[in-house]
């Protein structure tokens, strides 16, 4: 009713010169809000190097190489949370790569059909919890869990063989780099099962149906057919996760220990960029202490926009691929 | 005869393989929400509502925390909607084959994945260290640059799926483009861009990272967003790092709340958009 009233007003000779008019201002408008994201996402980059550069001077690339976090005496290297953030998240998507196509799988092909939609939900529900709770049932129930039951079994029998043993040496404390990294793994499944699903699903029928008729199992099916075909947005939904796993602060904040010793076992506490900016930005009392963990920020978004870059161009190809038009 | 049963062998391995996979993801949610409810739902008492943070060692509530998660979040949906509805409108109407719009899309995108914390970083450098004090404007910002990717996707996305019959209907009348936009797009994708309102509004509150150095805390009642603020997921932050039991038991209270929070939210916000689906 009120828009048939307000339409025909418009209708009016005179509404139409001022529609051009408001017209051009509409658009200038969205442009603006528009053109806001850019400037937000390029305000980020430049106050992060800005905020950084006075620890990029100090230390030039011991900035990335040193290995000492000496708050005392001002000397900051940043090698170990870097390294603390790589193997975490190399952990995470060990465990959540091969889970989510399994999800993928299991939701396209094997579910009873009106379970699909409760389940993928469930699953969808595990982005929705704040990474907070993560962290705390990480430190109160999961960290403990880990270090009773699943790192002495660990240390007992994979600590002494060669080559990995020295990967699952030490005492279990249950925080530490493992610990971090399944719960990572937990956090990321998600994102990458839920667009694995989706190009799964989008698989057109009869390519399925072909190879099916040629006798294929279910399971030749997925590795011949569903994906070679989807590669390049599971490729991408993999990037996704692990810009996700990369920036993740609180949960791993929590299990991760906060120490700034490098050791090679995965069974004790070390640091992640994110976790160390969360843990000490408050505390740093000094501009070059400042500026080191803003720095450490401005690698951390550096490496995320790469990550999540390659994550959106392979996700773009498959779109191509399939037609759509974005 | 060998190599059929391998493959069946594989095919089957295969399945159990997806199923496990799937019971994996499932055991991991139901055990850190029963975890959340058996330690939250002990926690729960009446002072939780009424009472303000106490110091370590006695008991207390999380009244100024709600009150200040509640008032940042509302800021920050207010900075952010107008913002992210109207780049959305750009992005899908207005500037449609633009390369503008093609480049923000691109973008947009990634801060919707981007670190949390680095945008925490950038409200601290942006409003924080200028004005000299944490303040809960500045954690409202933080959680508005947050909302505001997801507002500008689905706002994209739901007047991306609005047929262009309704567009052209609309100047076949005689209406001039921002019309069309406001009174026929904007009506006919409200259910959707208000879902995605709705799950911003989920995501940003149990966002810690970017409210550690923009709004901090305060232990005591405070109504004044001019300074640190209370709020529900630093506070859990912090108690739950603590040493004492009582904030332990508080933080595990907090934590039950706002998980309750954002899931019922998820909840109803997938089963509304699927009745509008079947419409």
């Amino acid at each position: 009713m009120n828009a048939t009233a307000a339409g025909a007003a418009h209708l009016a000779p005179p509404a139409r010169k001022s529609g051009a008019a408001a017209d051009r201002m509409f658009g200038a408008i969205t442009a603006g809000a528009a053109g806001l994201v850019l400037v937000l996402l390029g305000g980020v980059a430049v106050s992060m190097a800005w905020g950084g550069r006075l620890a990029f001077r100090t230390f030039g690339w011991h900035f990335i190489t040193g290995k000492d976090w000496d708050v005392v005496g001002g000397k900051f290297g940043a090698f170990v949370p870097i390294y603390g953030t790589l193997v975490t998240s190399a952990i995470a998507l060990i465990i959540a790569v091969p889970v989510s196509i399994g999800i993928a799988l299991f939701l396209t092909d094997i579910a009873p059909r009106w379970t699909r939609g409760p389940i993928s939900i469930a699953i969808e529900l595990l982005a929705a919890i704040p990474s907070i709770i993560y962290g705390m049932w990480g430190l109160f129930i999961f960290a403990p869990f880990m270090a009773s039951h699943v790192e002495p079994w660990l240390s007992d029998h994979l600590g002494g063989k060669p080559l990995i043993g020295p990967l699952f040496s030490g005492p279990p404390i249950g925080i530490g780099m493992l610990t971090a990294g399944i719960v990572l793994g937990i956090m990321v499944i998600p994102f990458i099962s839920s667009v694995a699903r989706e190009v799964f699903s989008a698989v057109p029928a009869p390519l399925k149906e072909s190879a099916v008729a040629l006798g294929s199992t279910r399971w030749e099916v997925l590795s011949h057919v569903t994906l070679p075909y989807t590669r390049s947005a599971v490729i991408g939904a993999v990037f996704l996760g692990l810009g996700r796993a990369l920036g993740e602060t609180m949960a791993v904040t929590f299990v991760l220990g906060n120490a700034h010793d490098l050791s090679a076992s995965l069974l004790m506490p070390s640091n992640s960029i994110a976790a160390a900016i969360a843990n000490e930005f408050t505390e740093a009392d000094t501009d070059l202490y400042r500026s080191s963990l803003i720095a450490l920020g401005f690698l951390l978004f550096v490496v995320t926009f790469i990550v999540l870059t390659i994550a959106k161009l392979m996700l773009l190809r498959l779109n191509r691929q399939f037609g759509r038009t974005h | 005869m060998a190599i059929r049963t391998s493959r069946r062998v594989a095919d089957n391995a295969a399945f159990a393989f997806a199923t496990a996979a799937t019971l994996f993801g499932l055991v991991w949610l139901a055990w850190i929400l029963w975890t959340t409810l058996r330690q939250g739902a002990a926690a729960l008492t009446p002072a939780l509502f009424t009472q303000m943070t106490p110091p370590p060692g006695s008991s207390g509530g999380l009244l100024n925390a709600f009150f200040g998660s509640a008032a940042m979040i509302l800021l920050g949906v207010v900075i952010g909607t107008p913002i992210g509805v109207a780049a959305g409108t750009y992005l899908a109407e207005h500037g449609r084959y633009t390369r503008l719009a093609a480049i923000v899309s691109f973008v947009n995108d990634i801060l919707l994945s981007a670190p949390s914390i680095v945008v925490g970083l950038f409200v601290y450098e942006l409003a924080v260290r200028t004005a000299g004090h944490f303040s809960g404007y500045a954690g409202a910002l933080s959680l508005a640059m947050i909302l505001l990717p997801i507002v500008v996707r689905t706002t994209e996305e739901s007047l991306r799926l609005i047929p262009d019959q309704l567009r052209e209907a609309g100047f076949a009348l005689g209406l001039p483009r921002w019309r069309v936009t406001r009174q026929i797009l904007y009506k006919a994708a409200r259910s959707a861009i208000l879902t995605g309102i709705l799950l911003g509004v989920a995501r940003i509150a149990g966002e810690t990272a970017p409210l550690l150095f923009t709004a901090l805390n305060n232990q005591f009642w405070s109504s004044s967003l001019g300074g640190p603020l209370a709020n529900v997921p630093v506070v859990i932050f912090q108690y739950a790092m603590s040493p004492y039991d009582e904030w332990h038991t508080l933080a595990w209270a907090g934590a039950f709340v706002l998980t309750a929070f954002v899931l019922i939210l998820n909840i109803l916000v997938r089963l509304l958009a699927r009745k509008g689906q079947q419409r």
